[in-house]
């Protein structure tokens, strides 16, 4: 009998390179903060935030996506014709089929790629990256793209007071391929279904054809959410770090899903990382953009000198699902 | 041992003190959390969790939403403490 072909497992990989797009509309509290009876100070003490960037009509979350890309694969320096797989992770591409990751790859000149969406909301990026590693290590992709895109702003009520005044758009990619030495650690990662209501729509799109709801739009628990947030999220934070091999002192940042300043600030003192890890606090002026968010902040932290390339950051994603999923990596 | 009202009272005074600042002795039994103490939604979700600690007890979400007073926090904590 003939033996089987199967791939070559590579035994490590790396992020490359990132690239971030922000939406060019900065949006302040005392502009959302009427329709919620609200105000600057009220908003800033629960949530940390002090603008939220969000993306005008004619700019639409491909838009950011090719954006955030193109430049993650120009620092690459990969071909983008030799890139195998575009993994999308978004909540809110406008169409149900076909998938935003088969024009992205196109777009970005992926063309033959395995291009798909995942729909983790916001752990969505940090799902890609747990796929990116594993299809690079397996040997089934050379190198990948992974981007996390939010246009949010299309899916918020400004009478909300529950998530929508938090929210923003961009896009956040990253390149990721082969590597002589570990650069993603195990991904810690899961899904809490009991708590499937605990953030999401208002209602199902049927619902609205029907005339039964509004237009859907985002809304969680926000007490409930933030419990979770932190105390079961830490848990997952430390068994990322513990299988990482690492110690709370060989990081170099902590990079959550920028959801809110009160869930990072509680997040960072129950984890009680020493003061030399920097903590990612881009949702001061960014907003919270769901599966964007850690791209963005790395970027960021990076961009700003505030840490270097090659340290290490442990990066953990967790929202609507509930879903969730951590790991370290070297910053690139 | 089961600890008394009075005892759940004053450790859970110190809990909203360590969150929020507020005076210990401020933290009488007939105020509200919200409206007398101005204890917003997410610190009221941590002085939960650490009473949890503290008192060896479960509060869950769905009860923390009829935790309006300090009264009603004390007796669902000495009612239920293990």
């Amino acid at each position: 009998m003939k033996k089987l072909n199967q791939t070559s497992p590579v035994p490590y990989s790396r992020i490359y390179s990132l690239g971030a797009a922000r939406g060019e509309i900065s949006v302040s509290n005392d502009d959302v903060a009427g329709p919620i009876d609200s105000s600057d100070e009220w908003i800033r003490q629960r949530t940390g935030i002090i603008t939220r960037k969000r993306a005008g009509n004619s700019t639409s979350l491909m838009d950011m996506s090719v954006k955030a890309a193109k430049e993650a694969i120009e620092k690459s320096k990969v071909n983008p014709a030799e890139i195998d797989a575009v993994i999308l992770a978004t909540i809110s591409f406008p169409y149900q089929t076909p998938s935003g990751a088969t024009l992205l790859a196109e777009l970005v000149g992926a063309e033959s790629a395995a291009a798909y969406d995942i729909s983790a909301a916001c752990a969505g990026y940090c799902y890609g990256i747990a796929q990116a590693d594993s299809l690079v290590r397996s040997g089934t992709a050379r190198y990948v793209l992974v981007v996390g895109a939010e246009k949010l702003s299309d899916f918020i009520s400004p009478t909300d007071r529950s998530i929508s005044f938090l929210l923003g758009d961009g896009a956040g990619a990253a390149v990721v391929g082969p590597s002589d030495h570990p650069g993603i650690s195990k991904t810690v990662w899961g899904s809490d279904g009991g708590n499937w209501d605990k953030v999401g729509m208002t209602g199902s799109l049927i619902d609205f054809r029907d005339g039964k709801t509004p237009w859907p739009t985002l809304i969680q628990e926000g007490q409930s959410v933030f419990r979770w947030a932190v105390w079961e999220m830490v848990k997952v934070a430390k068994e990322a770090l513990e299988a990482s091999g690492l110690q709370p002192e060989d990081l170099s940042a902590l990079v959550t899903h920028q959801a809110n300043v009160r869930i990072i600030d509680e997040f960072a003192k129950q984890l009680g990382l020493p003061e030399s890890v920097v903590v990612a606090k881009d949702i001061v002026d960014t907003g919270n953009t769901s599966a964007a968010s850690i791209p963005l902040a790395m970027h960021r932290l990076l961009a700003e000198g505030q840490v270097k390339s090659g340290g290490y950051a442990l990066q953990i994603g967790f929202g609507a699902g509930l879903a969730y999923a951590a790991q370290v990596v070297e910053l690139p | 041992m089961a600890l008394s009202e009075q005892d759940v009272l004053a450790g859970l005074a110190e809990l909203v003190n360590d969150e929020t600042g507020i005076a210990a002795d401020a933290v009488q039994m007939d105020k509200s959390f919200t409206d007398d103490l101005d204890i917003d939604s997410i610190s009221m979700m941590t002085i939960v969790v650490n009473a949890e600690d503290k008192f060896g007890v479960k509060i869950p979400d769905e009860e923390v939403k009829n935790l309006i007073t300090v009264a009603d926090a004390v007796k669902y904590i000495t009612a239920n403490q293990g």
